[in-house]
């Protein structure tokens, strides 16, 4: 990293002998290492996912948004180029945009009406020079060196990035070639629709959620809702991929129409045979990517989702608030040329995601789960020695967390632990 | 007893045994879902039902999506047989409290329209207190069948944007 040379070993975060077999819990509950993962991370050398081009189509529009805990504003200008700048008047410190999305001018704090350029440079303070030749700012104050912090911006067919660093790669280097690849198998130059957002919070550590996605082990046990109406086996075609770093993966499978195997069978207590749902359509894959998978669930480093879930289509971006919490926003989505029926396919099949879906609530509810135990049975580490034969990374085992591990090995590079 | 339909009876009074009924209705279906019978739930719905939970952030952008979103009853069916069945999720009690009853209209095919504000307390068993899980508004389309009123359409809209966590059973 950037910032000089490592600071001492603290006792208190030495790694397992193990190495990435075991992760110590302090990683999931200590604020100084959360601290150091806003710095090193969210504002370090990462791309940041803030917007969809389509949620700020015209001139003057705006979206909330974050970099980590940080909020942000997404902007599109009069020229058509996007900003992204601070939440945060350059006066004091005020949180001057408070609306979730619209349409400006300008930005003005409310607090004394210094007002911003949407790119963040400031064009007015008023009573600059005073009343009656008394009172106002020194004669020699610098409007330039008084704008918003604006943030680098990068886009790519049609998702917007923002960082802190300003010579980050360009965003398709950053993903890496595999990564890339399933990235623009979702996002095929087709223009998105908005199809509508869901936020929540979640009580874990905000790593566990990039982890439960590159836990493919989970997918069949917990989630029973799939196993139990035979539409997800242990034994479907899929993919544990990861990028060369270890930071970005996707989780892919293909749906399948074979049986369970009995001996898959007896492995899956869920398992029912004959269940059948009462409008199985839901479940339909409507085949329109040009990809071998039918679901796949990227986790672009540090605070992206992207989900492909068949038909159903969403963001899913991190908000982290402290180390045992976070926001997560989603934003739903389809494609310009999508007929009603199609549509409403994609809203059908969204019953599986999100904070009420048959898969989403489970997931929410056991990343919780894991929180409170290290909360309440703290000091202790976690197991992840799932696939042997395959130190870290990609693997084409579903019984594997080799991923999990690729990203830690990543982890404590970054975070020089 | 008082025949709400025949042409004597007084409109007011016509008005005021409706809003009791959708009244009672309410009531009815907050004691199914407060006892998680959710099959009791889903027979209080028409076999072409619509039934939605979505943000107010949503339904002010007439965006459509919903965190649950079941077109039919067939789907409602669906849903909690999965709660009951699949779904892993803590424990919990919940407490629907719905009040505010505004009915709007009857056509005379037999829809009725109505509002009703909602709210949803949930207690997990390892916390003392109970948690404002919910807080929205019902937009409702009620159907009068042969065995009394069903709900062909119930939007929940809630105000509480930031879901806490999970939303396990219905609103």
């Amino acid at each position: 990293m950037n910032d000089g040379p490592p600071p001492p070993r603290d006792p208190r975060y030495i790694w397992p002998a193990e190495g990435l077999r075991r992760v110590p819990d302090w990683v999931y509950t200590d604020d100084a290492i959360y601290q150091r993962e806003v710095e090193r991370i969210f504002h370090g050398r990462t791309w940041n996912y803030v917007a969809l081009e389509a949620e700020i189509p015209n001139p003057g529009d705006f979206i909330r948004s974050n970099v980590g805990p940080t909020p942000v504003v997404v902007a599109r200008g009069q020229d058509g180029a996007i900003h992204v700048v601070e939440n945060r008047c350059a006066h004091r410190a005020a949180e001057f945009c408070r609306e979730l999305t619209g349409n400006t001018r300008e930005f003005v704090c409310p607090y004394h009406q210094w007002t911003y350029e949407l790119n963040g440079t400031l064009r007015a303070v008023p009573f600059r020079r005073g009343v009656a030749g008394k009172g106002g700012m020194p004669a020699d104050f610098d409007m330039t060196a008084h704008g918003l912090t604006e943030l680098h911006v990068t886009t790519h067919r049609g998702v917007v990035f923002a960082s802190y660093v300003a010579d980050m790669e360009p965003l398709t280097d950053y993903l890496g070639p595999e990564i890339l690849r399933e990235f623009n198998a979702t996002f095929d130059g087709r223009r998105l629709t908005i199809l509508g957002h869901y936020r929540h919070s979640l009580p874990g550590n905000w790593k566990l959620y990039h982890e439960n996605l590159k836990d493919p082990y989970h997918a069949t046990l917990l989630h029973t809702f799939l196993v139990t109406f035979g539409l997800l086996v242990a034994g479907n075609k899929s993919l544990m991929l990861t990028d060369a770093t270890g930071r970005h993966g996707v989780m892919a499978s293909a749906k399948s129409d074979a049986k369970v195997a009995a001996d898959v069978q007896g492995e899956m207590r869920a398992y029912k045979d004959g269940m059948t749902l009462a409008e199985p359509r839901f479940m339909d894959f409507i085949d329109e990517f040009d990809s071998p998978w039918s679901v796949t669930m990227a986790t672009i480093w540090p605070n992206l989702i992207v989900q492909r879930e068949m038909n159903t289509l969403g963001i899913r971006q991190i908000v982290p608030t402290g180390p045992h919490e976070f926001i997560m926003k989603w934003t739903m989505f389809g494609f310009e040329g999508d007929d009603e029926a199609m549509t409403r396919h994609r809203l059908r099949q969204g019953n599986l995601m999100g904070p009420a879906g048959f898969l989403g609530l489970e997931d929410n509810e056991a990343i919780k789960f894991v929180q409170d135990g290290m909360q309440r049975v703290p000091n202790g580490e976690h197991v992840v020695e799932l696939d042997p034969q395959t130190a870290y990374g990609t693997s084409d085992t579903l019984i594997s967390e080799a991923a999990i591990r690729g990203m830690y090995r990543y982890w404590r590079e970054v975070m020089d632990l | 007893m008082l025949d709400a339909t025949a042409p004597h009876t007084d409109h007011r009074i016509a008005a005021l045994l409706l809003h009791h009924e959708i009244d009672q209705f309410n009531a009815r279906y907050a004691a199914a879902l407060d006892a998680q019978r959710l099959t009791e739930w889903t027979e209080m719905f028409t076999p072409d039902a619509f039934y939605l939970v979505t943000s107010r952030e949503n339904a002010d952008h007439n965006l459509p999506v919903g965190l649950i979103y079941c077109e039919g009853q067939g789907m409602i069916r669906d849903r909690a047989f999965a709660l009951e069945n699949t779904a892993m999720f803590a424990p919990r009690y919940l407490r629907h409290i719905i009040g505010n009853l505004i009915v709007h209209s009857e056509d005379p095919n037999g829809d009725i329209r109505a509002q009703a504000n909602y709210v949803v307390l949930q207690v997990l068993f390892d916390r003392p207190d109970a948690t404002l899980h919910q807080v929205g508004v019902y937009h409702d389309i009620f159907h009068r069948t042969a065995t009394g009123l069903k709900l062909r359409e119930r939007r929940c809209v809630y105000d509480n944007l930031l879901v806490p966590n999970a939303l396990c059973l219905p609103a």
